[in-house]
């Protein structure tokens, strides 16, 4: 669409974001900004060692009083973020450690004073015993395929979770033309918001509460998880999300930290700080993604798919994070690793695993972004022992759209789409036959030019029905929204779900606007507060546009029916017959019209003027919302791109980047826009330079930004991008949840497109990042493999 | 992730700071006395706790340090001049005498908020192999001035490192200027280096340099684990134009890793490329 043709208001436009104003000129405010007097700043021991049995912790001789540990937290309890899945087994994690330290960065101690590097200098004070154990760093022996310590000794194993989902594939194995197998690795990364984690907490004793700033995506989860670890009610809890810089799931947990400040707060009646440093944050605090395939694909010898067959592993480190559990990730995996495509069979084995590493989160795409890897680069797999392009291979396996909705192998109900036109409108945009012949070209020694595709579809919203199976301690249901009217005729809307990122601030008074005429600059949205919000199970899982969008409008239009019935007094005409338009009330009949500022001045100021029957709640309601049917909008994308590979230095440009997106009818195309290129700077991230490894002893090897490397803006193209717009059938606007899907298809695409450069000289890379490196030696291995044949050759 | 307490003296001479530097009464034995200029390196070194000076001495300030003079055939830059005006060139006060190689080195040096504070001396000093100075003074011979406490000492950069982050520096002392030659209107180089991003340290730096007016044929192989290797002499630097002469070279340097190799033979022969097709 072009810009021209989108509505100046409402659901659709394309407005800046409100919020930018105070971001771009540094006025926002972020836990970091927050001073309070009498501010104590906090440091905390780590664990130096990844896995070891804790021996004696010594505080330095005169400042017991300003270190802590689990033994002086009485009472606290440790988070403990169960599953209801048929054999999940619980972690304990201590908010300070207990007994046996799980990873590196692990909490021992804590340490306050009056500055964070006074606390930093008490902490390396302290003295710890830890008597080292192995540590367990690969996934696959943690699962038993190799020996492995035990991360957790009441276990007997380290797997957290073992599901299966069943399918017969009996037949087609013994039978399928077509089977190509392959060991699929994604590496494990750090989520890196610019803004890390961090804490300010006061006891305020008037209120007899705890008042914890938090930097956090779900406040209302992180005050029923504080509440269940420190045993208060959680009425005496206030949870703020101030401004937040970011958070792609890093801030979807409860920390440790969290409940240590919170005690201590209480302990001490001062207010007490913690911010997190980029050393902890890439060390310490959780990671995300590290998943490993094997996989095989049946198709039939026209590349049309027959079954998946898959182990999957999910190294899910040393603890179960609450409240999202060590097994979302894994268990994702299983139902969600058929993609996009159609097949007669699929069987899938899934394990989270314990790892002396730290807890993985769900980051921005979940598991998605492995899932797509593995599922995307099969289908490349398939189409070349077919003998078919990779276009073809997934135009033949795609969902169509006349099958719409469509319910797939393992249950997804893909509400509605064109799949196959997403992919054909990106290929075309791309322009395939120019790069072919470059490529066939070969202009230039050392560089090879190959181009990649990719597609998904992208779960989204989805609610009560999908959650409750898991059984963790939140299961989304209705969402709520509380609109007010200020005297002036202000709207105020109050959220439970957090803005960081998501421009909610613009597109909720939007969505406010379509459906009470007010102008988006009279909207102000208030959230990320428990004292101030209704209770809601946060930002997560490309919710919002939906949920909150769906309550905002339900609660607009309750309102707007009260302000009708005020009209109608005031106007003196029927009140279903006033149109909201610009700010006020139409009487189409007279051509008369109120203001909403009218309207309010007259309930508030006047009510003498109420007609009797006047609703006496008058312009404040709560209004609740859920999808008419809540197992999820399902966006999808297209991504292909064409990438130049330098044979030499390993080294990968991307030359082109073309996505085609349908998230439905989008609230603000703009904001859409910014989020499909954050993301699509992160899948950058997954496909080619985040990884964290680990050595044999489950030490972290890229404990800073000079070794973990972040895409920047040289590493970022500039992307084409193609919006479709299917509606959903189930929700307020037809809109869908598309806030993660920039993240999902860049590794596989990009991957596809090293592949197909290199596809003549030998070499399928399987394992992202791709670096240098691995395509380096890749390309070593594929030159001794041939010099191999050859000897062999000549010897025979 | 704070630096552990230390003392900080800025300075406005070098004669200042040579005192300072000096242990004083009440100094641990073994307090650490520490020159800094830019704190690109040290900063962080200090923050992650791995650097503990008692007392750090800023050199940053220090006129005769940021002057840069031609004297002869050399050019002397002081230790504190950013790698910001070595880009910026005749219009920071910081002719090029090197037919564009000293600018275009620093215009590739980490990011410009680096290149503003960052100084060419305090990378010499740090003597982080993967930094860029390291192997292009060494790729031009060039002489380092030391300042000590009985005067001003002169080192040629091939015998200013013992090993990585190890110099000729004693305590007390101070990198004072660095003087690289002033190429004739004959010179040719090449540099390339090859990392993960721009901005990011080298994983292999190759350098040549031809002039035949000064008599000159130099190549370095850089950003390996050790220090630069050199070569030198008309012979034995065209020899390196064949790939098993490199990996002679690369042998010798104990460079087994395939991969490196690789990395290290690609940028010496594109930079034989830069020669080859750079204009005489």
């Amino acid at each position: 669409m072009k810009p021209n043709d989108l509505p100046l208001h409402g659901v659709g436009a394309a407005l800046q974001r409100k919020e930018d104003e105070r971001f771009l000129h540094g006025r926002g405010q972020y836990v970091a900004d927050i001073r309070l007097p009498g501010l104590l700043d906090v440091a905390f021991v780590r664990s130096p060692l990844a896995h070891g049995r804790l021996g004696a912790i010594t505080k330095p001789a005169g400042f017991e009083d300003a270190v802590y540990t689990m033994d002086d937290l009485v009472g606290v309890r440790p988070i403990r973020a169960v599953s209801g899945l048929p054999g999940f087994k619980p972690s304990d994690q201590w908010p300070l450690a207990r007994g046996k330290v799980r990873q590196v960065g692990e909490t021992i101690a804590m340490c306050v004073a009056a500055s964070r590097a006074l606390a930093e200098d008490l902490a390396e004070q302290v003295q710890v015993e830890i008597e080292a154990l192995p540590a367990v760093v690969d996934m696959l022996a943690a699962r038993g395929l190799a020996p492995a310590a035990l991360v957790h000794d009441d276990w007997g194993d380290n797997v957290f979770l073992h599901t299966h989902v069943r399918g017969d594939l009996a037949a087609i194995k013994a039978s399928a033309p077509i089977q190509v197998r392959r060991h699929i690795r994604t590496a494990r990364q750090s989520m890196a918001p610019m803004e890390g984690r961090g804490v300010v907490c006061q006891w305020d004793s008037r209120l007899d509460q705890l008042v914890m700033h938090t930097a956090a995506q779900m406040p209302h989860i992180n005050r029923a998880g504080l509440s269940e670890c420190l045993g208060i009610d959680q009425g005496r809890i206030r949870v703020i999300a101030p401004d937040v810089g970011g958070g792609f799931g890093y801030k979807g947990i409860l920390l440790p930290e969290e409940i240590c400040l919170a005690w201590l707060a209480m302990k001490l009646q001062r207010p007490v700080r913690w911010i997190e440093d980029r050393g902890e944050q890439l060390t310490a605090n959780a990671n995300c993604r590290e998943h490993d395939y094997d996989i095989t694909l049946y198709a039939e010898s026209d590349g049309r798919l027959l079954a998946v067959d898959c182990d999957a592993t999910v190294d899910s480190g040393a603890y179960s994070s609450y409240p999202f559990s060590a097994c979302l990730e894994a268990a994702q995996v299983g139902s969600i690793l058929p993609g996009p495509y159609k097949m007669a069979a699929y069987d899938c084995r899934t394990w989270s695993v314990a790892t002396n590493k730290p807890p993985i989160l769900p980051y921005r795409g979940v598991a998605r972004t492995g899932v797509c890897f593995a599922i995307e680069l099969m289908m490349d797999a398939v189409a070349r022992a077919a003998g078919i392009t990779p276009q073809a291979v997934r135009l033949a396996n795609l969902v169509q759209p006349q099958e719409m909705p469509y319910d797939n192998i393992t249950g997804k109900h893909f509400d509605s789409g064109d799949y196959p036109q997403a992919l054909n409108r990106a290929v075309e945009a791309l322009d395939l036959p120019k790069w072919r012949a470059r490529q066939a070209a070969g202009n230039e020694p050392h560089i090879r030019i190959g181009v990649g595709h990719s597609i998904y579809c992208e779960q989204a919203a989805h609610g009560t029905s999908i959650y409750h199976g898991w059984g963790i301690p939140m299961v989304p249901g209705y969402e709520a929204c509380h609109a007010r009217l200020t005297p002036d005729g202000v709207l105020e809307l109050r959220i439970g779900a957090h803005s960081h990122g998501q421009g909610m601030e613009t597109t909720l008074a939007q969505v406010a606007n379509s459906v009470l005429g007010i102008d988006e600059q009279r909207v102000r949205l208030v959230h990320g507060d428990t004292a101030m919000s209704p209770y809601s199970t946060g930002t997560w899982g490309s919710r919002c546009a939906v949920m909150s969008g769906g309550a905002v409008a339900a609660a607009c239009q309750a309102l707007l029916e009260r302000v009708q019935a005020i009209a109608a007094a005031l106007l003196n005409a029927p009140a279903a017959t006033l149109r909201a338009v610009d700010g006020g009330l139409t009487d189409p009949a007279s051509g008369r019209r109120v203001t909403l500022a009218e309207v309010a001045h007259a309930w508030y100021r006047q009510p003498q003027r109420m007609p009797a029957d006047v609703h006496p709640a008058g312009l404040e309601v709560t209004a609740g919302y859920k999808a008419q049917r809540d197992t999820g909008t399902f966006s999808y994308a297209a991504h292909a791109c064409a990438v130049a590979v330098d044979t030499e230095l390993g080294t990968v440009q991307i030359l082109d980047y073309v996505i085609c997106e349908d998230g439905g009818v989008l609230l603000n195309p703009l904001i859409a826009d910014g989020q499909v290129l954050g993301g699509l700077a992160q899948g950058i991230g997954s496909a080619l330079y985040e990884e964290m490894p680990f050595d044999a002893d489950g030490q972290p090897l890229a404990p800073t930004l000079a070794d973990y490397l972040l895409p920047g803006a040289t590493e970022v193209p500039m992307a084409r991008l193609d919006h479709m717009e299917t509606p959903s059938p189930y929700t307020a606007f037809g809109q869908k949840g598309i806030g993660e899907g920039g993240a999902i298809a860049p590794p596989a695409a990009i991957v596809n497109a090293i592949n197909d450069a290199l596809a003549a000289l030998g070499v399928e890379i399987t394992e992202c990042p791709a670096s240098p490196r691995r395509i380096l030696q890749a390309l070593q291995r594929a030159r001794a493999a041939r010099a191999g044949l050859a000897q062999a050759a000549v010897s025979a | 992730m704070k630096a552990a307490p230390f003392a900080y003296d800025a300075c406005d001479s070098t004669t200042q700071a040579l005192a300072l530097l000096q242990p004083r009464a009440g100094d641990a034995d073994d307090a650490l006395l520490l020159p800094c200029s830019g704190t690109q390196s040290l900063g962080p070194m200090l923050n992650l706790r791995l650097s503990r000076p008692a007392r750090l001495v800023d050199l940053s300030r220090i006129p005769a340090l940021n002057a840069v003079t031609r004297q002869g055939g050399r050019l002397r830059i002081g230790a504190a001049v950013t790698h910001a005006r070595i880009e910026d060139g005749d219009a920071a006060g910081v002719p090029d005498v090197t037919r564009g190689l000293l600018p275009q080195v620093a215009a590739h040096i980490a990011y410009r908020a680096v290149r503003n504070r960052g100084t060419v001396g305090g990378s010499l000093a740090h003597g982080d192999p993967a930094g860029d100075w390291v192997s292009v003074m060494t790729l031009l011979d060039a002489q380092l001035l030391i300042a000590g406490p009985s005067g001003e000492r002169r080192v040629a950069s091939s015998g200013f490192y013992a090993g990585p982050y190890t110099t000729a520096l004693q305590a007390g002392e101070i990198l004072a200027a660095v003087e690289v030659p002033v190429f004739s209107d004959r010179a040719r180089w090449a540099y390339r280096k090859l990392c993960r991003k721009p901005g990011e340290l080298a994983d292999a730096i190759a350098g040549l340099w031809f002039d035949p007016a000064l008599g000159v044929a130099r190549a370095v192989l850089g950003a390996p684990d050790g220090m630069p290797h050199t070569v030198s002499g008309e012979a034995a630097v065209q020899a390196l134009r064949d790939p098993v002469a490199v990996g002679l070279q690369l042998d010798a340097l104990h460079i087994t890793d395939p991969v490196q190799r690789g990395w290290h033979q690609a940028m010496l022969r594109r930079a034989w490329l830069d020669i080859d097709t750079a204009s005489p």
